[in-house]
């Protein structure tokens, strides 16, 4: 009972990815600045501005949905800090692992989003309004690549638990090569997810202000940044455990550095892809996903079931 | 007639899209747009009438604060319509210094756009990069004119200062770069796809409407309409340079864009010529300090189009009248019609493709009953008033921190 | 050629530069002489005629006599437009301008300057 406390309030679940989000707030940020031939924010600003949003006064609109409104933040960082649960982050195992966990956790990360429209929608605002039919029609867009591309590894590891699969290409490496292209689809699907450049579509700036967290404001607000940098951790650390599972059966102490480079890692790319396009129209988005994306994906899906008659196991 | 699928939005007066105040109301249908307002008025500052009271050497400061990025353009067009009262012919390496101002400006302000352009559509790193190449402009302006923004270049008569053969080659050097800068984001619109497919087909204005609607400047351009005041009634130097009117068929944001980045390329050769041609000799002739009576009209061609100032002295040291009508007032008919049709998501871009001033443009409006149809002024102080009490039946007293920020000032 | 992300190559790039931005206040990068700022007075040379005040389009300086040819200018750093006017106004070249932009003060009052026979460049009380 106190392990699984210390696992949901500590390592690997609350304070950790807390702490972990900021550091990875401020590399997304940095090296977006650094992209930009601009300097950047030094290394505390995520938790300066974390600290500022707490202590401004808080404004809930009249019409919201109150208990909506206020719970939406919670949801989401709930969500995202309960999938950690599942993803290989000390050593080559996860805290709580059965067979089908990846689908667990590839549902827990979608909680967010409805979470974001649901506050959206029931801040009754029309900036708001639109950015929440937004997130949600953007949903259908990346989530059927997300999956799919998902299904390929796993397919090939013949198990639907994350820690299963790692522990299937520790044994064969070089498997994981058979993988790339799913990657590549997967890696841009987290773009969608994590609502970034050039799928910043449902909080477009320039258009509907901030979409669906424009009326929240002070702790809320804090909160709700904060659920975004826990969902970038933990999808670069989803992304990380089936893409990249170099574990090498070291032991655990070993291998969380490992693991931890491979977040920066992804992060790295995903600043990368955000400051090399422009914003896609919503329609333009959803033709770009179902035209490439998903049938890359199931490309993927293809040619791991073809090879998994062929490469010995 | 009232469709259940109908929302409306007001985008403005205060948006993240728009840096000056300025309400668009647009009627969507789903994220298309099916009708689309624009309403002026919330920054109206009345500098028309603030020159009456002014001398004509006070009006050229203010004038040339009608606009923070083209402050050359309307402080050069009013003080030509002031030469053009007072019969003064300037001195011709006035004339050509004026006009290397002038193109200086039209690089910091297209290259500015660009990158607005780029915010708007979510490309902040073309933002940060041509912002980032502009400093090299900013600084040649700041060390010839001795600002960054509002230039204080020219007097009645002339221009306030010349240049040393240090600026020229100053001059020289940061046009070096900036042109193959401005050829490396040609080659960039030309070729990056997501670019492309925000920009091209994009708030269209077909060659009739732009006839129709007086649009003026690049966005004329765009659609094949090749007007430029440079050309069609050559102003200060531009008689003696050689230039093309770039023009594009394109009639979308697309078209604008490119014919921005090829009035670039034209301003870079013009920057050169001039600075080649420009003849020795005095930069100011004296000047009158009362100005006879008569009254003169002067255009201009602005980065944003057709700049026009009408002035009327009454022989006096102070003039009669002040007319300003800035390029943004011609081009914003024209935004309604570009956003009809198009999509919520490009209602920022197709605004900013007429690169808006809005304070600028603002006119006074006269507030109109609905019930008696009775127009009639309402005086700064009732305005007040009434903001006041509205606070306080909000429960927000301000009265006492008015009676502390009096005792301040 | 039409492809996304044609500006990669300028990303990559741009890590391994200098930043073009600077870490103000930590650094600073200065004005090109000429720089219109902060104007400065010479006493010495002034004769009184007014000139300056006469042609100032925001009314910022105030010139008074404080004694048998003695002269202080007074001058509201918050209206004044950094115009430069009053400097070409003034035939004695009483009046000159510095590069100083870095003008900001949290109270309206510590804008008023005076500059007298004691300070001439910076009298800020
Ligand atoms: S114009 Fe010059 S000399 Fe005359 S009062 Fe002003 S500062 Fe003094
Ligand atoms: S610089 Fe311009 S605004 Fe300032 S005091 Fe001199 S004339 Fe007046």
């Amino acid at each position: 009972m106190a392990n699984a406390i210390f696992n949901i309030l500590v390592f690997p679940g609350f304070l950790f990815l807390f702490v972990f989000g900021f550091i990875a707030e401020y590399v997304d940020r940095k090296l977006y600045a650094r992209f930009q031939n601009r300097v950047g924010p030094p290394w505390f600003q995520p938790f300066a501005d974390f600290v500022k949003l707490i202590s401004k006064q808080k404004i809930v609109p009249d019409e919201a949905d109150v208990a909506v409104f206020k719970l939406v933040p919670i949801f989401a960082l709930t969500a995202s800090i309960t999938a950690v649960l599942y993803i290989p982050v000390w050593g080559n195992k996860a805290i709580y692992s059965f067979n089908g966990d990846i689908i667990v956790v590839l549902y827990l990360l979608t909680i967010p989003t409805f979470a974001y429209f649901l506050g959206g929608w029931y801040s009754r605002s029309v900036y708001s309004m639109i950015g929440a039919v937004r997130s949600l029609t953007q949903i259908f867009a990346y989530e059927v690549p997300l999956f799919l591309c998902m299904l390929g590894p796993a397919l090939l590891a013949d198990t639907w638990s994350l820690s299963g699969m790692v522990a299937f290409y520790n044994q064969h490496p070089g498997y994981w090569l058979c993988n790339l292209l799913g990657f590549a689809v997967a890696l841009i699907s987290l773009l969608g997810k994590l609502e970034k450049v050039p799928f910043d579509i449902p909080e477009a700036e320039t258009e509907i202000v901030a979409g669906a967290f424009t009326e929240y404001s002070g702790r809320y607000l804090a909160l709700l940044r904060m659920a975004l940098n826990v969902e970038l951790v933990v999808g670069a650390s989803l992304l990380a455990a089936v893409f990249l599972p170099f574990g090498f059966n070291l032991n655990p102490a070993a291998v969380f550095p490992l693991y931890i480079i491979q977040v920066f890692f992804i992060i790295a790319i995903v600043s990368f892809l955000r400051t090399l396009f422009a914003r896609l129209r919503l329609d333009q988005m959803i033709n770009f996903c179902w035209k490439y994306l998903a049938p890359l994906a199931f490309v993927q899906v293809v040619i791991n079931l073809i090879l998994k008659g062929i490469l010995p196991r | 007639m009232h469709d259940p699928g109908e929302v409306k939005i007001t985008i403005g007066p205060q948006h993240p899209a728009l840096k000056e105040p300025e309400s668009f109301l647009l009627s969507l249908h789903g994220e298309k747009i099916t009708a689309s307002s624009v309403r002026l008025g919330y920054n109206h500052r009345g500098i028309e009438k603030a020159c009456e009271d002014r001398t004509y050497v006070q009006d050229l400061y203010l004038v040339e604060r009608v606009c923070g990025i083209c402050s050359h353009s309307h402080s050069t067009c009013f003080v030509q319509a002031v030469e053009e009262i007072a019969g003064i012919e300037i001195p011709a390496r006035a004339s050509y210094l004026r006009t290397l101002i002038s193109e200086l400006e039209r690089i910091h302000s297209h290259l500015l756009w660009l990158g607005v352009a780029g915010h708007e559509i979510g490309f902040d790193t073309l933002l940060m990069y041509t912002w980032r190449d502009r400093e090299a402009v900013m600084d040649v302006l700041a060390a010839i004119t001795g600002n960054r923004v509002n230039y204080g270049m020219n007097t009645i008569g002339g221009v306030r200062r010349d240049i040393t053969p240090q600026h020229k080659e100053m001059v020289l050097k940061a046009i070096d770069i900036l042109e193959e800068r401005t050829k490396y984001y040609i080659e960039l619109g030309l070729g990056e796809s997501t670019l492309l497919k925000r920009l091209s087909g994009v708030g269209k204005l077909t060659n009739e409407d732009v006839v129709r609607l007086g649009a003026v400047g690049p966005t004329a351009r765009a659609s094949g309409w090749g007007r430029d005041v440079r050309k069609d009634d050559p102003y200060a130097a531009y008689a003696h340079l050689d230039f093309k009117v770039i023009t594009n068929d394109q009639c979308d944001v697309y078209g604008r864009t490119l014919v921005r980045l090829g009035e670039l390329m034209e301003a870079y050769s013009m920057v050169r010529q001039i600075l080649q041609k420009m003849p020795d000799g005095p930069i100011a002739v004296k000047a009158p300090r009362k100005i006879p009576a008569g009254e003169a009209v002067s255009r201009y061609e602005a980065p944003r189009g057709e700049d026009f100032h009408y002035v009327r002295s009454n022989g006096t040291d102070k003039p009669d009248r002040v007319k300003v009508r800035a390029p943004t007032l011609a081009n914003v008919q024209a935004v309604s019609k570009m956003l009809e049709g198009g999509y919520l998501a490009d209602m920022s871009i197709v605004v900013a493709a007429i690169d808006p001033c809005f304070s600028c443009t603002d006119r006074l409006i006269s507030v109109c009953d609905e019930d008696t149809q009775k127009k009639n002024t309402v005086s700064w102080e009732s305005i007040r008033l009434k903001g006041i009490d509205w606070y306080k039946n909000q429960g927000i007293d301000f009265t006492y921190l008015n009676k502390k920020l009096a005792r301040k000032f | 050629m039409r492809k996304p992300g044609k500006i990669a190559g300028q990303l990559i790039q741009s890590i391994f530069k200098k930043p073009a931005t600077l870490n103000y206040p930590a650094e600073r990068s200065g004005m090109p002489e000429g720089f219109r700022g902060k104007l400065k007075f010479n006493p010495e040379k002034c004769i009184g005629c007014k000139m300056c005040m006469r042609d100032c389009p925001t009314g910022a300086i105030e010139i008074v006599k404080v004694g048998e040819k003695k002269f202080e200018a007074k001058i509201d750093l918050g209206k004044c437009i950094y115009c430069g006017q009053c400097v070409d106004s003034c035939m004695k070249e009483a009046l000159g301008i510095t590069s100083e932009f870095e003008l900001a003060k949290l109270n309206p009052d510590d804008l008023k300057i005076t500059f007298n026979a004691e300070n001439t460049s910076d009298s800020q009380k």
